[in-house]
């Protein structure tokens, strides 16, 4: 249906009064992934010269409907309407012919080559076909110093700190005189000095007209650059709003929704004895930096500790190091008060560590292999006879977790293929069992798997705490962290930015603690809400 | 912004002359493979004066002719991440279809006659057939996506089957064409020379500046080393992965084509098995030249100088009297050494990078 620039279509009256001219139009957006509904009859306006801020909790959908706008994605439902027009998306070449630039948030760069060779790769400048270097490299140290940085053009990318690699990638974006530019999280490897010279630029591309996407777990940044903010929940667009008229308490309420799902039961216990002491756990980032900066804390008995925290905020490298599977970790490790000294994963699973991995698919299952031969791939050699395995010895052990865990398979020789994710993740958590360990490492053990699925993952926890295991669970879903843990650690950066017991955590101060930028910061935010308590 | 970068620069200088050692490593450890290279020679001058000759050395350049013009190809599929297996197959095939174009022409029984395609057309058409093969392992490779390996090591028993069906294995002998039919002096290719030096050696040379420049100096070659740095970027950057590596494979093709015409014509014969295991030297060559078998790192130069080493290693070897069993150790270890020197030289600059940014902080 033809429709002029101005909304006048009773269709769309849900849309708020208009500010600024929308150029660029999400209407009714579903996505389905198998098993998921990532987008819910999502709608969203992009305005012409303004920051359009997208915000919502890991998984609300915020870059799905990104990847949908540069056409990495195709919508299971409902249109793109750019300039009026419905347009159809097959790739970021379409889109980038259309005037639709992003930022994507890991980083798009190609670190064998150099910084001119990123900024226009795909796009480069050509005379007769020939690549112009010397007009390549003029642009390129333009756009690096309209950055306020100082790199050379033909530094090689992976040589450059992550942050300089981030400003690169948004000079790339730049490079492109999108019309619609994305940013989905730009900041997050930013300096607070490189975040300004960031916001500078932004204004001046609004000058010009070009509307911004912006997408930021840091609430703070978004009431300095953004101009209209849409809240995105569990898939569905929850509200938008001018963000002159609201502030981060009603964003984060928005975000994290009034309905605390009563899903999870945490039982009361006792604790026993420290049982895992970490003193000094750091890791270098191969692009300079920390992806653990010295993290210490301590790990009773009996108890499951919480770690919320963003997407590369180092958790999984926190549980990956005391796994043994990041061999460049240093620091000083106590299990039982002895100290731990082995590096290798064999040799941490000998000492009493088990993880059981975010990847299920990549690093928890050999996807070939049966049920029982995944199961016991950890600890083969608890059934050895003489240089043989014992099949009747193999046979028990499975059997016996299968009953303990209530793993749903009709034969432990059935592929482990055929099983529901969820009884997936309960053999992968037998074969960190089957090894004996002290301390149970549990990296997203609920992703991916139905709720039912999930109660029963966390029955388990409960079952490990009461035997005196020392649980450590991280999780992106923070309902489930707040339900599960007895105590939560918070981690930005590679640094824990907030502690809260079982007692005294919310939603808030967790989503606040994660979004914190420097140690400082944090300190001076907790003490805040200690005096305001 | 001038006050900012000015002490950068001081502090960049100051850096450059306290680090002089590591910079002469690094150096050494660049150069290694060129270096490598003059040892080799000094090494088989002094044990054997002839090797120095005129003569020698125009043996030697025509068989690192050979191995440098598979290498090249060889070394655009390699830095997208890939390998071409069947290189050494398609040297023995188009040497078959020239062959037979020249001894038995283009046979049209619907006409009942037989066309002798002049020299030239010969080239063309058995280019045209090797560009073919190679785009269709790349075709397999990005419409089915099989891994490079399978797809190759396929063609290379498809299309050293169809050389040997060509004339139920039987060697085309004496390509020398008749007057009559016009299809004379394919035996120049070999033969010939100019200023003194052997076609096969100008055609090398050309290859060599015409694939540097297109490595270096063109969108294609840059797209090239993205696909083999971050083939997920260089997609979203909106480079045509598929149709780049396609092409690439077809490079490849093209090269081997032209090493089966070479070889075809300095031998004034065909036979099928021409070019056996010849993708084994040819990869050889890339990695001893520095490319990264994962993709994405290395240069046409470091190629060129790769099929050197490895050209003149086993020239020399033979010279002097060793027997092929030690020649077959000594290039596997010379092979193996240069890859973990190349892991040492890439381990010392990560070490390098991460010292300067904590230097800087």
């Amino acid at each position: 249906m033809p429709e002029g620039t101005q909304v006048t279509n009773s269709k769309t009256n849900a849309a708020p009064k208009v500010n600024g001219d929308i150029i660029l139009e999400a209407r009714n957006i579903t996505k389905i992934f198998p098993g998921t509904l990532a987008l819910d009859d999502v709608s969203f306006d992009v305005r012409k010269g303004k920051v359009n801020v997208l915000i919502g909790e890991n998984g609300a959908g915020k870059s799905t409907l990104m990847k949908i706008l540069v056409g990495v994605e195709k919508p299971t439902n409902g249109k793109i309407l750019l300039d009026g027009e419905e347009i159809t998306l097959n790739s970021t070449l379409d889109a980038a012919r259309l005037g639709i630039g992003i930022i994507f948030q890991e980083l798009n760069l190609c670190a064998n080559m150099s910084v001119v060779d990123n900024v226009f790769l795909a796009r480069e400048i050509c005379q007769n076909g020939v690549i112009n270097r010397k007009e390549q490299r003029e642009q390129a140290e333009e756009l690096i110093e309209r950055l306020g940085q100082d790199i050379s053009p033909d530094a090689l990318v992976g040589d450059l700190r992550i942050g300089q690699q981030q400003i690169i990638e948004i000079a790339k974006a730049l490079a492109q005189d999108a019309r619609i530019l994305i940013m989905d999280e730009p900041t997050s490897a930013l300096s607070f000095t490189e975040v300004e010279v960031l916001f500078k630029v932004i204004n001046e591309l609004k000058a010009r007209g070009v509307a911004i996407i912006y997408i930021s777990h840091k609430l703070e940044e978004i009431l300095q650059i953004g101009d209209h903010v849409t809240i995105l929940r569990d898939g569905k667009k929850v509200t938008e709003a001018e963000t002159q008229n609201i502030n981060i308490p009603w964003m984060i309420e928005e975000m994290v929704g009034r309905n605390p799902a009563a899903l999870f039961t945490r039982k009361e216990r006792p604790l026993g004895d420290v049982l895992l002491k970490v003193e000094g756990l750091t890791l270098p980032r191969a692009g300079g930096g920390y992806l653990l900066d010295h993290v210490s804390f301590e790990l009773r008995e009996g108890e499951i500790l919480g770690f919320y925290g963003l997407m590369g905020a180092g958790r999984t490298d926190l549980v990956d190091a005391l796994a043994g599977a990041r061999p460049l970790a240093t620091g000083n490790i106590w299990l039982d008060g002895k100290p731990v000294l082995g590096t290798s994963v064999a040799e941490r699973i000998e000492a009493g560590f088990v993880l059981v991995p975010e990847d299920r698919q990549r690093y928890g299952l050999v996807e070939p292999l049966s049920v029982l031969d995944n199961m016991l791939l950890s600890s083969l050699k608890n059934y050895l006879k003489g240089f043989f395995l014992a099949r009747s010895k193999e046979k028990t052990a499975v059997e016996k977790q299968i009953k303990d865990l209530s793993i749903r398979v009709a034969n432990p020789q059935q592929p482990i293929t055929a099983l529901s994710g969820g009884n997936q993740q309960k053999v992968v958590v037998a074969k960190g069992l089957l090894t004996h360990p002290k301390v149970l490492l549990l990296d997203e053990p609920t992703r991916g798997i139905d709720v039912g699925a999930k109660s029963e993952i966390f029955e388990i926890m409960n079952q490990m705490a009461e035997q005196k295991y020392g649980v450590i669970f991280i999780s992106s879903e923070i309902k489930e962290v707040l339900a599960m843990s007895d105590r939560i650690l918070v981690m930005t950066k590679g640094v824990i930015t907030g502690e809260f017991s079982h007692q005294n955590a919310t939603e808030e101060g967790l989503v606040v603690a994660s979004a914190l930028d420097s140690p400082l910061e944090w300190r001076k935010e907790i003490w805040n809400r200690k005096v305001n308590q | 912004m001038e006050q900012e970068s000015k002490p950068m620069k001081t502090e960049e200088q100051t850096k450059k002359r306290s680090i002089t050692k590591t910079d002469v490593q690094q150096f050494l450890l660049r150069g290694r493979t060129f270096i490598a290279l003059i040892l080799v020679l000094v090494f088989f001058t002094s044990m054997s004066p002839q090797f120095i000759s005129t003569a020698n050395i125009v043996i030697m350049s025509k068989h690192v002719a050979i191995y440098a013009l598979l290498a090249i190809g060889m070394t655009f599929v390699i830095l997208t991440g890939g390998i071409d297996l069947s290189v050494g197959s398609i040297v023995g095939l188009t040497a078959m279809i020239a062959g037979g174009l020249i001894n038995e022409g283009i046979i049209i029984p619907q006409l009942g006659v037989i066309l002798y395609p002049h020299t030239w057309m010969v080239i063309v058409i058995s280019l045209a057939v090797g560009t073919f093969m190679g785009t269709i392992s790349g075709w397999v490779i990005t419409r089915f996506n099989v891994a490079p390996f399978i797809a190759t090591l396929g063609m290379l028993y498809v299309a050293r089957g169809m050389a040997g069906l060509r004339n139920n294995g039987y060697t085309f002998a004496n390509l020398v064409g008749r007057p009559e039919y016009g299809n004379t002096g394919f035996e120049l290719l070999g033969a010939g020379s100019f200023l003194g030096i052997n076609y096969s050696i100008w055609i090398m040379i050309v290859f060599a500046l015409i694939a540097y420049f297109v490595s270096s100096r063109l969108p294609f070659g840059r797209h090239v080393y993205s696909i083999g740095g971050n083939e997920d970027t260089a997609d979203l950057s909106g480079v045509r992965v598929n149709r780049t590596k396609i092409i690439v494979y077809s490079i490849s093709g093209f090269c081997s084509a032209m090493v089966g015409l070479v070889i075809a014509s300095q031998l004034v014969a065909s036979h099928p098995m021409t070019g056996d295991t010849y993708e084994l030297t040819a990869i050889a060559a890339v990695v001893l030249g520095g490319t990264s078998l994962a993709g994405g790192r290395g240069s046409v130069g470091g190629t060129i100088i790769g099929a050197f080493v490895i050209g003149v290693l086993t020239d020399g070897l033979v010279m002097l009297g060793v027997s092929s069993f030690w020649q077959n150790v000594i290039k596997g270890i010379v092979i193996v050494l240069a890859v973990i020197i190349d892991q040492v030289q890439q381990r010392m600059q990560e070490r390098i990078a991460l010292q300067e940014q904590q230097e800087i902080k």
